[in-house]
């Protein structure tokens, strides 16, 4: 049971036995394209359990049930609706941009997949570990607008450029609040490498452990999250009661399912950010000191606290989904600019002069 | 490629964009020809007549009794009011004395009929400014009452009970009970909308100060109901010109002054408490009685023209009969009240933004088979 509290294990021993019979190229090329095996097995995993989640999670605000026929408690609809729209007619406007249309989905794809593979799952299962490591996610999450974008213009409907256009001015802007929420942290870390950050909370959060600053930029990391992923009550692209399906109206089928996907999956990588920056990432519960206290929430495995706290974060993401409103486009803009992006500036200053003077813990 | 070097083709220009006949906050293939620049909005033009069934025409072809099964399909949402209307205007021109019994089972149904009109509304509205759980709780309390409707009359949409002399039957003996259960149950429910909704700062931002309706707009385009409430315009039916048990009962006709998005919804959460108190007033107090008034089984009204308003979850609906003493009318029209507060959208939206259109269309609580007749 090792490995399961340390991955590191596990690797090394794949890593040993395929030297031992393959050369050094070779043994690189296998482990890339395992690495890549896992994530796609991953994506699809996360498809399945995500949609099943907020379908049931909805149910729950709504006082009904949700999906109950296809499996016990409805746990296979999602393979229905999967086996659905593998058979649905991939259907194309006749004045449409065929090559960016196709392009399109499967860019928001790349996107999402670049992002989490260098998301810390647990102890040693990290398949990228750069010393910029979450510069990186913000640079690549971010690449996920050009899709929407492409998608909206290449599909030949106004509806569709709406959503686009409303989508990219509100993913440019929310991208700010992120990146300087996330920087909050790193003042404290002094690293920007994703594992060295998971490290630095081995006694304590930052987000107990940053006093009210890295409350404060928790709080506006959820906000701008929230809205860098397109959901509600920031889901202007796709706003079904004004543009009908915003900048994914015109597709259908298997690239449908891949925009559906990818929601799904950026909602997955921007709260697992925000449970490696905030929440200690695979860090168990740790109060600096306690050592017997410490010593019990060791026992459970890194792999199930990442779960847990990345399972907590999405969940008040569909919490916000479902209890909400949605807001206009000015006013979404006026959120980011005039009230995030000024906070967080003030408060990055704040956590910086904390530093500084050594106040946190 | 010359005009592209010159910037031509990368002028800013108006542009229009079809929102309907299929359409999701458009509640039914209403055709809005919108004008845009950029997100908003210069002109709104509806455009009407995919759900037109001629039914003013088929009226004139047939009996008194079968006119009154062809008004519940109109605004399918107000459909005992609409039945009501027929059977009042029909009862004015024969002249007939309707017992208390009728009246007040009338009032009763009536209100019921507004309350569950307006909590469709409440729940569509939320799901129009994406708040999609409104929905599913606006049904929740409305299935109460439909089931309350299916009870006395069978049907859960386009609902019949009332026929010119009375009603088609008399009560069910559950009636009262369920009716009492439902208000209790409502009672409590209804503080749950304004947490819900009405005090979120995202609901407020989206409905304050949008889609400003004047009083004088609204008289001059003819807007009556909670709409034209909103904006201070006194038009209660129910007040000014009573009808069934309207007279015996208290209650306040809810005005504001405000006239936007947000005293229009405030107006009809405020009416929902007021049918609320009706019910309340008259469902302990049904007075014994037929439920019917014998009548010929073939009406025939005598020569004469007759108008009668009645007050609907949307505003005034009116029929005007002129009959020249046979089984059917020689020329029916109705005044539908969707079709008056449809024609003031353009004055409201212009300026405006899509999502705006949206909340604005929502507090208009459009029932487009009642602008379509």
């Amino acid at each position: 049971m090792n490995w399961l509290y340390d991955f590191s294990y596990l690797t090394r021993s794949i890593h040993e036995s395929l030297a031992e019979t393959f050369e050094p190229t070779t043994v690189t090329i296998i482990e890339m394209a395992l690495a890549g095996v896992c994530f796609m097995i991953l994506f699809a995993l996360l498809g399945l359990v995500l949609v099943y989640a907020e379908r049931k999670v909805s149910a729950f605000f709504q006082q009904r049930l949700g999906p109950m026929r296809v499996g016990k408690w409805g746990t296979a609809q999602t393979l229905a609706d999967v086996i659905k729209l593998l058979m649905k007619e991939p259907l194309m406007n006749k004045n449409a941009d065929r090559f960016l249309f196709n392009l399109a989905p499967y860019i928001i794809m790349i996107a999402a997949f670049m992002a989490m593979a260098s998301l810390p799952f647990a102890k040693g299962l990290q398949a990228l570990d750069f010393d910029i490591g979450l510069l990186y996610i913000s640079a690549v999450s971010s690449l996920g607008v050009i899709g929407i974008l492409l998608a909206g213009w290449s599909s030949d409907n106004k509806y569709s450029l709406i959503g686009a256009m409303r989508s990219g001015a509100q993913i440019i802007s929310y991208e700010l609040s992120v990146g300087l929420s996330l920087l909050t942290i790193v003042v404290l870390t002094g690293s920007l490498q994703l594992s060295t950050i998971v490290e630095s909370q081995a006694n304590g959060w930052w987000i107990f452990k940053g006093h009210i600053p890295a409350v404060i930029a928790f709080v506006i990391f959820l906000i701008a999250s929230t809205a860098e992923t397109n959901r509600g009550p920031f889901d202007l692209a796709e706003a079904e009661s004004e543009l009908t399906a915003g900048f994914h109206t015109e597709y259908s089928g298997l690239k449908f399912a891949f925009f559906f996907l990818a929601e799904f999956a950026n909602m997955f990588i921007v709260s697992a950010i925000g449970a490696t920056v905030f929440l200690g990432g695979w860090m168990p519960f740790h109060i600096g000191g306690w050592e017997g206290f410490n010593g019990v929430m060791d026992y459970i495995p890194p792999i199930f606290w990442f779960i847990g706290k990345v399972s907590f974060l999405i969940f008040l993401m569909m919490w916000f989904r479902w209890t909400f409103p949605r807001l206009r486009i000015d006013q979404l803009l006026t959120l980011e600019w005039k009230y995030l992006l000024p906070v967080s500036l003030m408060n990055i200053v704040l956590m910086a002069f904390l530093s500084l003077m050594g106040w946190h813990f | 490629m010359e005009e592209v070097i010159q910037g031509k083709d990368l002028e800013s220009k108006e542009y229009f964009i079809n929102m309907g006949p299929q359409h999701p906050s458009t509640h039914g293939v209403l055709r809005l020809v919108l004008s845009l620049d950029g997100e908003i909005i210069r002109k709104v033009e509806p455009h009407l007549g995919f759900i037109h069934r001629s039914i003013e025409k088929m009226c004139e072809h047939d009996v008194y009794n079968q006119i009154v099964h062809l008004t519940d399909r109109m605004d399918y949402l107000s459909c005992h009011i609409n039945n009501e209307a027929v059977c009042l205007c029909v009862e004015q021109a024969l002249q007939l004395e309707i017992p208390d019994r009728i009246k007040v089972i009338r009032t009763i149904i009536g209100e019921l009929t507004r309350l569950s009109s307006h909590q469709l509304w409440w729940g569509v509205m939320g799901m129009d400014l994406g708040a999609i759980t409104t929905f599913l709780y606006g049904f929740r309390d409305r299935e109460m009452i439909t089931d309350i409707f299916e009870e006395t009359c069978g049907a859960r949409l386009t609902m019949n009970y009332n026929l010119p002399g009375g009603l088609m039957f008399d009560i069910h003996p559950n009636f009262q009970k369920r009716t009492k259960d439902f208000l209790a149950h409502f009672k409590k429910k209804l503080p749950e909308y304004d947490t819900l909704l009405s005090n979120n700062v995202i609901f407020r931002e989206r409905t304050k100060g949008i889609g400003y309706l004047s009083k004088e707009d609204a008289i001059s385009y003819g807007v009556t109901g909670p709409t034209a409430r909103a904006s201070g315009f006194s038009c209660d039916v129910r007040k000014h010109h009573p009808y069934s048990a309207y007279d015996k009962v208290k209650f306040n006709e809810i005005l504001d002054t405000e006239g936007d998005c947000f005293a229009r919804y405030k107006c009809r959460i405020a009416e929902m408490w007021e049918s609320m108190s009706i019910i309340e007033q008259l469902i302990d107090n049904i007075p014994e009685g037929p439920h019917k008034v014998p009548t010929k089984a073939v009406i025939k009204l005598p020569k004469g023209e007759w108008y009668q308003k009645v007050e609907t979850a949307r505003g005034e609906f009116g029929v005007y009969i002129i009959s020249e003493g046979q089984k059917s009318p020689y020329r029916l029209k109705f005044r539908s009240p969707g079709f008056s507060n449809l024609s003031a959208l353009d004055h409201m939206a212009r300026g405006c933004k899509i999502a705006d259109l949206v909340a604005i269309m929502s507090t208009l609580d459009l029932v487009i088979p009642d602008i379509d007749r």
